[in-house]
């Protein structure tokens, strides 16, 4: 019988090991589901933008009007319960090993709360008074050491890979945007079109509700990007460490003062992505959220020339505009109260 | 183990005369050196500090029932006047922090380590006491000296209000040039006293295990609860020296003008989190190996088996706690580490869970072929066993610094370490409890009580935690009072899982009264044939001075015994 109890547990063992294997046959499943949801969904935003945003067709430059968000993307939806559908490429890339990773979850905690009912049952002590005394089996023990292993070995690799692609580099005609942390809200540079800087503020409960947006995430003014190109987005702060975080688009990276993160950033589709300040800062961390509008390349020329920025026909008048002689930002539209409004960011006074 | 309980009652109940002479109330309880005596008074302080670290997360989950800010002005009035807006979501910032400085460092640390530890260490190893008994005394008045100086600085400045709003973490420049008043600097001191005491308190233990364990006794030859606190006193000793550099940093930046972690002058606020996860990593593993120690203990016993895989358990724990060291930067996947760092890091977290699965299995492999009894502490090693097991594949995910990206900072870490921290650790708190009280205080505790306990917190902490999974993936992020109005369903929920776990600790206290008023007289090895570990050759509770004359484990008797191994094992 004892014997047989250990065949049992090998035997287990195998079986949870073909299934987890089975898990990239699934993730792949799953990504090109993920793939088919997308091309149903890419109808919507089309829709939406010529429905909420009328006035982005005329293409008078200055015409810019905020985009309406589309519900349940860029954002969370009521009694969600899974990641942010993702709109970039890594961000899909990452979510078919997110799913594959539930699998291996749930097939491990299934697995471990089955081999626990089984012997709580079957060896309860009305089943079997008299205890074995084994103590030891050196097959039984390598096996759960070495499987286990081979499981993390099978998830390190796309792991890994996922890793890799999100640190590219972009490529060296990209254009630069600059997100910089203060207490309590964003400021975002753009130094490849005249480095203007944008203040961006959280809209109180009424107004985010005026504007159709949800509140604790509309914000005034917005991060706007250009979508379907690589941007090279840096990621610094003014006073304390702040983060700047994405969920839609699979983006997170601490705003540190006195460091530039750099990392590769793409948007696949216009449209609204809401995130949130993503460390702890202070009194009103829960009040800092960002809100990026991904805008066809035109239209974002439309919107920096609106902000009194420069659009690099030749690239080169862009790119070396003096910092010195550029307004950094316009104070007044940071909120007057909040402590460090309107001040430079540090880096200016170290670098 | 090694000896059954009639072979030490002859023994104990002859030297019972001269071993119970106890000093008066002030000297036995205040200038303590009796290590049962010690770790009750930990215990005691463990289960105050818990009480309020709990009632905090209480207002906490009272405020994220729904979105808006309802209570966090009545707080921050009641703490310290009139107070804006900014005042009450500082509050919330000091809440967050109190939290879990308190459970981390004033409820799960002292209970563990200086509440079972002390208490029972000794008594498995066969020893009078603990190496250095005074020495153990001022590590607990260190403790209580920093858990006053925790609560001393909700009353002082602290910038946007009072207290300390810096998380439990203690980020530079928010500690330093964000926090301006003292409140920082309070609860900087808090954790250098603590942290003091768990040192002094970490070197009397290795000294104990090292140097006092009865004739016989190999180090292969320890119960794994002594293992468990051997490896828990080494990453104390090794890691605490490095966070109070770290916060001594952070003291002489704020006071002194240094500028460690300022880059203004040349400094830089990364360093600061390497230094604190340098501990801060090791730190999590001090506050679950004990518990490790207690499950592999409370289901050999239940079971009626030696614990299967003996050395395999004993070295996991030895492995968890060495690479424990080499994988702190997990927490900072997104402050800018660079490619290869991360890698390394996603690569090296994810290799711990190979010794921890080995403890899973061995656990079940113990009870595969016992003769399981469902008393109360089985049934929490066994809640334990399950639920560790959940917060354990949400750490290999989060081990994934690709992954980690999208969920770091948000509710879905919060999930993950309460799954193996108010699951895991306190899981087997309560099961160490409810396996080793009756022999603390020599009454029996209700079965029933401690079942209903059970039941009433495994289904709240569950419902409570499980959602905050989904609200991390929606990308709520952590430490927030306020929330989006997609996040209310969820939020509402683990409300509602909070108010059945407060509930069902109401059967705790109620079964402590009831032993105490009511409780059968507890015999010497109340267990039963399972329980074979120096402890219960003892009465109920044991003498006051023990083992006076050393007890001796014969060379046949171990835990290898069973399988005959041909090389008895040496230390």
């Amino acid at each position: 019988m004892k014997t047989l109890g250990f065949h049992r547990i090998v035997a287990s063992l195998a079986m949870a090991f073909s299934l987890i294997f089975g898990a990239p046959i699934a993730l792949a499943q799953d990504a090109s589901d993920a793939a088919a949801a997308e091309q149903l969904e890419s109808v919507d935003p089309a829709e939406a933008a010529d429905v909420a945003d009328p006035d982005a067709v005329s293409e008078g430059s200055g015409a810019y009007t905020p985009m309406a968000p589309t519900e349940g993307k860029g954002m969370p939806v009521d009694a969600g319960w899974d990641i942010q559908p993702q709109y970039s490429e890594d961000g899909e890339f990452a979510y078919g090993l997110h799913i594959g990773l539930i699998w291996v979850m749930v097939v491990i905690c299934a697995f471990v709360l089955a081999l626990m009912l089984y012997t709580m049952f079957r060896f309860r002590r009305k089943a079997n008074p008299v205890p074995s005394k084994t103590s030891h089996n050196t097959l039984i023990e390598v096996v759960w050491t070495v499987v286990p292993a081979l499981i993390l070995l099978a998830i390190a690799i796309p792991s890994i890979t996922l890793i890799a692609k999100q640190y590219e580099t972009p490529p060296k005609d990209a254009i630069t945007i600059k997100a910089i942390g203060y207490q309590w809200y964003w400021g975002y540079a753009y130094p490849d079109n005249g480095d203007f800087e944008i203040i961006s503020n959280m809209l109180d409960k009424d107004e985010a509700n005026a504007r159709g947006e949800p509140h604790q995430l509309a914000v005034d003014n917005r991060m706007v990007v250009p979508v379907g190109v690589p941007i090279r987005l840096q990621v610094t702060a003014a006073d304390v460490i702040h983060s700047f975080a994405v969920p839609s688009l699979w983006f997170k990276m601490d705003a540190v003062p006195g460091r530039l993160n750099e990392r590769i950033f793409q948007v696949d589709e216009p449209g609204v992505y809401y995130g949130q300040c993503s460390e702890l800062c202070g009194a009103r961390h829960g009040y800092m959220p960002i809100a990026v509008e991904a805008l066809p390349m035109d239209q974002y020329n439309d919107w920096v020339l609106a902000q009194g920025g420069t659009v690099a026909g030749a690239e080169e008048e862009g790119v070396e505009a003096d910092p010195a002689a550029v307004p950094l930002q316009e104070p007044e539209s940071a909120e007057p109260s909040a402590p460090g409004a309107g001040a430079p960011p540090v880096e200016d006074a170290t670098t | 183990m090694a000896t059954t309980a009639d072979t030490f009652q002859a023994h104990t109940d002859h030297a019972h005369d001269h071993a119970d002479h106890k000093p008066g109330f002030f000297a036995r309880w205040f200038m303590s050196t009796n290590h049962k005596d010690i770790g009750t008074l930990y215990l005691i302080f463990a289960i105050i500090a818990g009480v309020v670290g709990g009632a905090i997360s209480g207002i906490m989950r009272a405020e994220l029932a729904e979105p808006g800010i309802q209570y966090l002005q009545f707080w921050a009035e009641f703490m310290g006047g009139n107070a804006d807006f900014d005042t009450s979501l500082h509050m919330w910032n000091v809440f967050i922090t109190a939290h879990g400085l308190i459970m981390v460092f004033f409820m799960v640390m002292p209970a563990m380590i200086g509440g079972f530890g002390n208490w029972f260490v000794p008594l498995m190893i066969g020893a009078p006491d603990m190496a250095f008994p005074r020495m153990n005394n001022i590590s607990f008045w260190l403790t209580v000296a920093g858990f006053f100086s925790l609560i001393f600085s909700l009353f002082v400045p602290g910038g946007t209000g009072p207290g300390a709003g810096t998380g439990w973490t203690v980020y530079a420049p928010l500690s330093t040039s964000g926090s301006q008043g003292p409140a920082v600097d309070f609860a900087i001191f808090s954790l250098h006293l603590a942290g003091a005491g768990s040192i002094l308190g970490a070197t009397n233990f290795i000294t104990t295990i090292f140097n006092m364990r009865a004739p016989g006794m190999t180090l292969h030859k320890m119960p794994l609860f002594v293992w468990s606190v051997l490896v828990t006193a080494f990453l104390l000793l090794l890691a605490l020296p490095v966070l109070a550099a770290a916060i001594t940093m952070l003291l002489t930046d704020r006071n002194f003008g240094t500028t460690f972690f300022d880059p203004a002058g040349g400094g830089d606020p990364v360093l600061y989190q390497h230094l604190f996860w340098f501990f801060g990593h090791p730190e999590v593993y001090i506050m679950i190996l004990p518990g490790f120690g207690m499950v592999s203990q409370i289901v050999a016993t239940f079971s009626r088996k030696p614990v299967f895989g003996y050395l395999g358990m004993a070295y996991a724990m030895v492995a968890i706690g060495v690479v424990g060291f080499i994988v702190w930067a997990h927490h900072m996947y997104t402050v800018g580490l660079d490619v290869n760092t991360k890698m390394y890091f996603t690569a090296a977290t994810m290799v711990i869970a190979v010794p921890t699965g080995v403890k899973i299995f061995s656990w079940i492999a113990t009870m595969w072929g016992g003769s399981i009894e469902f008393k109360s502490p089985m049934v929490w090693a066994l809640g334990f066993i399950f639920l560790f097991t959940v917060g354990g594949v949400t750490g290999v995910y989060l081990a994934n610094g690709g992954v980690d990206d999208v969920v770091h900072d948000t509710y879905f870490v919060v999930a993950h370490f309460h799954y193996v921290l108010s699951m895991g650790a306190v899981f087997s708190l309560f099961a160490g409890f409810y396996y080793w009280f009756p022999k603390m205080s020599g009454k029996m505790h209700s079965e029933l009580l401690s079942h209903l306990h059970f039941w009433f917190f495994f289904v709240g902490v569950n419902v409570i935690f499980f959602p905050q999974h989904f609200l991390g993936w929606q990308g709520m992020p952590r430490r927030y009072p306020d929330y989006a109005d997609a996040y209310q369903y969820w939020n509402e929920v683990s409300t509602i899982g909070y108010m059945i776990m407060a509930f069902s600790m109401v059967f705790f206290f109620i079964n402590i009264i009831y032993a105490f008023v009511a409780g059968k007289k507890a015999e010497a090895n109340y267990w039963g044939e399972g329980a074979t570990t120096l402890e219960w050759s003892l009465s109920s509770p044991p003498p006051f001075h023990q083992f006076s004359e050393l007890p001796v484990i014969e060379e046949h008797h171990d835990y290898h015994d069973h399988i005959g191994d041909p090389e008895p094992s040496k230390a």
